[in-house]
């Protein structure tokens, strides 16, 4: 910035006149530049980081990712060659993320309505909003123990089956469905609650103008308005839910294929085991049973694909959101 | 928490729903899609918010009556040092469907000291680290360079824990096993545990990567938020435009920073996964005495204790052992969540005056 050679300045006194307006960091005390050097490189550092994970990621990923391994089922085999490819994990996974956002949002719709919108007696609200606080603050590794300790009653026998002892097993899809919804609540319960309190209050002040009950408001034109809010909750939901593992790792049983219970089709794949990207990328890890880094490099490869896409999905929403001033009353007034 | 003060005028009633109960079926199907009196709606859709308390409740209740016989034959010295924990918890594995009350003895120290110790070293560096890219993010990168920051910065919150757990073991590992260790430094602990390269060192670095993020998040939020007018009035006394930055803005955003460290300390003690697959999953507290070698020694937190576990879930003693752990977390993360809201009161009413 400066020709002249950077001075060592005693503290607190002026720096020379003549550099005009802007202080230049040539003339700052040496523990600000240190300051200084030291926010470049953190920020610049991290920026780099994540490039590195994506770019290794990304290397390893076309390096080990034939097509065939997304179409193949896995099989047991110690040879790398023979162990087949991830098509089960893949479905897994989806069919998580279906069952936990199946339940996740009506349950975050919901409350996130009756606290922002009713929220009488308001210590009730209060309760609900810390809940959920306390729900979200629960390391996952908890959840999968709490959810593997309810779906081990007797009561929900149905949802998983029944060991040669008479023990339930308590693990199913069902089971971690359930527990996955938990996860993908709070950011769905956030998005909705955030949406819902920035709707302009001229929208509600002209429904109930025109002698709309409080619910239809909600219903006709509050929920069409936070629409893109909850769509970006949805999204994050979706994005926690494809990435846990110790969820699934202790509640979908470990099966390498998707082991179906009983013979209700639909129902039986519901009951049964199977497992998910995550779990096959630690099975194979090192820390797994089966040292197979190839395949667990390819299955991390298409799962961080998975969470960029959902990031920039998450970007995409936002934006178009802010560009649609929230003013939805075309779409869902009668 | 913040409905509208008016109440609706007067809502014409739609009567036809309020009638005597309708047949199932068809008709169950006719009567929800008819406008729902106001009153019903706000108790179904009270209720439904109400499931989230009893899934906490009953998230304590289960966890804790199966952790219960830890607590009822150790009391709370499970929490203390004795005794090799390999071993006991290898005795109650072993143990039968009906186990003597000697097998549920418990010394849990090694798990509660390497979760400690990953948490605060995680959370030391990756405050500091965050603290100085927030100041970067929000104050001196180029607008360019601030808008690729953010979303590369919400990419690395988001990359999934068994990711990080795997590059760590694959590249971090072998890497630090083969270059950092010295054989005189795998020598000298031959006799006491073998030195991989998975320890306390990879696992916090990773641990603190997986942080930051978090951190980041909140405090660039609360730098943006701060008003500039307190940072100008320091820079017209002649501060120079960074330490204006630290001494007003960051000292104003404390609570703030408090609490993201508060959020960011809940995460890193409840991560199990990717510290299971870097950390060596040995029960052993890494000595600091050591030196250097410290920072490679393997350990164990109660999170990655579940996870190497959890296939001795059938065996009663192991699984109250296992509950008792999570007992903890939960513990810890009710205590933090608490701890989070008195931090945040401060910070909530600066806002509202202004």
């Amino acid at each position: 910035m400066s020709a002249f050679t950077p001075q060592y300045l005693p503290g607190g006194e002026p720096p020379n006149s003549g550099h005009g307006r802007r202080s230049s960091p040539w003339t700052w005390r040496w523990s600000d530049r240190l300051v200084l050097v030291c926010a470049w490189t953190a920020g610049i550092g991290l920026c780099l980081l994540s490039a590195a994970i994506v770019i290794y990621m990304g290397v390893r990923g076309i390096q080990y990712l034939r097509p065939g391994l997304l179409f193949t089922r896995p099989s047991v085999s110690t040879s790398q060659s023979q162990s087949g490819g991830f098509l089960d994990p893949l479905i897994g996974t989806a069919l998580l993320a279906v069952i936990g956002i199946a339940l996740a949002v009506p349950l975050a719709v919901c409350s996130a309505i009756w606290v922002a919108e009713y929220g009488r007696p308001s210590w009730l609200a209060r309760v609900v909003e810390s809940a959920i606080e306390i729900v979200a603050g629960t390391p996952d590794i908890v959840l999968a123990l709490f959810g593997l300790a309810v779906f081990q009653l007797g009561l929900f026998a149905p949802l998983s089956f029944r060991a040669e002892g008479g023990g339930v097993f308590g693990r199913s899809f069902v089971a971690a469905g359930a527990m996955m919804s938990l996860i993908a609540l709070p950011p769905l319960y956030a998005a909705t609650r955030d949406g819902l309190l920035a709707a302009p209050a001229h929208l509600r002040e002209a429904a109930f103008a025109l002698g709309k009950t409080r619910i239809a408001t909600i219903r006709r034109v509050l929920l069409p308005s936070v629409r893109s809010n909850i769509a970006t909750g949805v999204t994050l939901g979706i994005s926690r839910i494809v990435g846990d593992t110790a969820i699934v790792l202790l509640l979908l049983g470990e099966t390498l294929h998707i082991e179906a219970q009983g013979s209700v089709p639909g129902l039986n794949v519901l009951r049964g085991t199977g497992s998910t990207l995550t779990t096959y990328v630690y099975d194979n890890s090192p820390a797994g049973e089966g040292a197979a880094p190839q395949k667990a490099y390819a299955a991390a490869f298409v799962l961080l694909v998975f969470v960029l896409c959902l990031n920039v999905l998450v970007d995409r929403i936002g934006r178009s959101h802010s560009r649609a001033t929230g003013l939805a009353l075309s779409g869902g007034a009668v | 928490m913040t409905a509208p003060a008016e109440q609706p005028p007067a809502a014409p009633a739609p009567s036809s729903s309020t009638g005597p109960a309708s047949p199932r079926g068809a008709g169950l199907l006719a009567r929800l899609r008819e406008p729902w009196p106001d009153r019903r709606a706000e108790r179904t859709l009270g209720a439904v918010s109400l499931l989230v308390g009893v899934c906490v409740i009953a998230m304590l209740v289960f966890v804790g009556v199966r952790a219960w016989p830890i607590f009822a034959h150790n009391g709370l010295s499970w929490l203390g040092p004795g005794g090799s924990l390999e071993s006991q918890l290898g005795n109650m594995q072993a143990t039968s469907v009906n186990p003597p009350a000697a097998a549920f003895h418990l010394r849990a120290w090694p798990l509660v000291y390497g979760t400690l110790l990953t948490t605060i070293v995680a959370v030391v560096l990756g405050m500091a680290i965050a603290v100085l890219s927030s100041i970067f993010i929000v104050e001196l990168a180029p607008a360019r360079l601030r808008a690729l920051a953010i979303p590369v910065i919400r990419l690395l919150a988001s990359v999934p824990s068994v990711i990080y757990g795997l590059i760590g073991i694959l590249v971090l590992v072998p890497f630090v096993g083969n270059h950092l260790v010295t054989a005189s430094e795998k020598a000298s602990e031959q006799n006491v545990v073998e030195l991989t390269g998975a320890g306390l060192g990879v696992a916090a670095v990773i641990l603190t990567v997986m942080i930051t993020p978090i951190m980041i998040a909140l405090i660039c939020e609360a730098l943006t938020a701060a008003p500039t007018s307190w940072r100008e009035g320091a820079v017209a006394l002649g501060l120079n435009p960074l330490r204006a930055l630290i001494a007003v803005t960051l000292r104003a955003i404390r609570p703030a920073i408090v609490a993201a460290a508060v959020l960011a300390t809940g995460r890193a003690l409840g991560e199990a996964v990717m510290i299971q697959m870097v950390s060596g999953g040995r029960s052993f507290s890494p000595n600091p005495g050591d030196g250097l070698i410290f920072f490679y020694e393997p350990l164990r937190t109660l999170a990655s204790a579940i996870v190497d576990y959890h296939e001795g879930l059938g065996a009663p003693a192991l699984r109250s052992a296992l509950y008792a752990f999570a007992a903890l977390l939960l513990f810890s993360a009710f205590a933090l969540s608490i701890a989070g809201y008195l931090i945040k009161l401060p910070l909530r009413r600066y806002q509202t005056q202004g």
